[in-house]
């Protein structure tokens, strides 16, 4: 990251990586998967806005770092495995 | 600053049965709000498009989502353009890679229903007259979202939004959706095509096609916005659906004059589409009785006009 005046390009530019931003604190509702019922069939990381969501070897692997909570996956699962949580409890 | 190793697919199972690729070139941690449809959008266009890819953004949603300086969450370079210059900065992008000899980049200008549908009407229209090779994508939200939801020419009939206040007084949206693809239509340019964000591998077949593809190109993505729209933003996938199934959105191409009416599902009632929205609750039983009728009748036109294509093209 550029550090005086002299460093910073004359045009303006974004290099840095966006995942310092930690959005996960926006979340209101937790998504949690139940792996035992999951069919793999990936609608979830389909569909993820946040791009939260990672193919793991037994079912979604979340970013709770970035996942906002909006739910789409929870209502999108085919067999409904996913469970939205209030996050104060 | 150290980031942790990205959380890819080195543990993809070979199990897993895709349908859309699996490069990702959005990161997380943009600013979209909950449930974005314009962030699947991008997401989908980005998978289909890949690195090769120079995006041109004019202000809109996507303006702010990439993040503040020095963050972005694209891992394409992008160009922040004026308002109404879309078009024009996608076809100057064009002419200078063509002066470099690099002739294998996609140029895409990536543009919401504001930018595109009134205030880059011109730009997109001199693209289109000069045909340039570089596609354009309009993302429909269907009012200007990122400045706080006043009504753009995208806006359907009834709609409330800051601008067509509805409480004491019934100011509603009054003028009917502009269909900017019937416009892009007119100009005879190659490939023209609307998508949806709820259905990713019609989105990413076309986007694929239309870049294979020499001259402009146009496509419309309809992206549903929780915040504009007052709905659950779970729902944006579900909305997106219902939207092609109850007729206030349909999905076609048109190549070289022919339209082919991608999806047809069975009709829903419009009132179940509207219902679920905020920005609708008001509507009264006569208005979207007429609502329906009207795009019932587009509908009918739609296949009217997929069946004299089918003709034309049998007769080619």
């Amino acid at each position: 990251m550029p550090m005086t005046i002299d460093e910073i390009p004359p045009t303006p530019m974004n290099t840095q990586d966006s995942r310092v931003v930690k959005t996960g604190g926006w979340r209101a509702f937790k998504p949690i998967c139940d792996n035992s019922k999951c069919i793999k069939c990936w609608t979830c990381w389909k569909f993820c806005p946040d791009v939260a969501i990672a193919i793991g070897e037994e079912g979604p692997i979340y970013d709770y770092d970035h996942c906002k909570g909006c739910g789409i996956c929870a209502n999108e699962c085919p067999v409904k495995c996913i469970e939205m949580i209030p996050e104060n409890k | 600053m150290e980031l942790p190793p990205r959380r890819n697919f080195e543990e993809v199972n070979d199990m897993a049965k895709l349908t859309i690729p699996e490069d990702e070139l959005m990161r997380p941690g943009h600013m979209g709000c909950l449930g974005c449809g314009a962030t699947q959008a991008m997401r989908f266009v980005l998978k289909a498009a890949g690195r090769k890819t120079i995006l041109s953004i004019p202000a809109c949603c996507w303006a702010v989502m990439p993040g503040v300086w020095p963050n972005t969450c694209l891992e394409v370079p992008e160009l922040y353009t004026p308002f109404e210059t879309t078009g024009a900065s996608i076809s100057g992008i064009k002419a200078a890679l063509e002066v470099l000899g690099k002739d294998d980049v996609n140029v895409i200008g990536f543009a919401g229903d504001g930018g595109t549908a009134d205030i880059g009407l011109q730009a997109l229209s001199g693209v289109a007259d000069r045909n340039d090779d570089v596609l354009y994508i309009m993302y429909d939200n269907e009012a200007y979202m990122n400045t706080g939801i006043q009504r753009s020419g995208s806006t359907p009939i009834g709609a409330w939004t800051t601008t067509t206040p509805v409480g004491t007084t019934q100011a509603w949206e009054k003028s009917p959706k502009k269909s900017v693809a019937d416009i892009m239509i007119a100009h005879r340019i190659p490939y023209v095509a609307t998508a949806s964000a709820a259905y990713p591998e019609d989105l990413i077949r076309k986007v694929n096609k239309a870049l294979s593809i020499k001259g402009t190109k146009f496509i419309q993505i309809f992206a549903p916005c929780p915040t504009g729209w007052k709905m659950d933003p779970g729902l944006t996938v579900k909305i997106g659906k219902e939207a092609i199934s109850s007729r206030a959105f349909s999905l076609y191409e048109v190549e070289g004059g022919a339209i082919k009416i991608n999806m047809k599902p069975k009709k829903t009632p419009l009132k179940e589409y509207l219902f679920k929205q905020g920005r609708f609750k008001h509507m009264p039983d006569y208005l979207i009785n007429e609502l329906e009728s009207d795009l019932d009748s587009k509908w009918e036109e739609l296949l009217f006009k997929e069946e004299c294509s089918q003709k034309m093209l049998k007769k080619k």
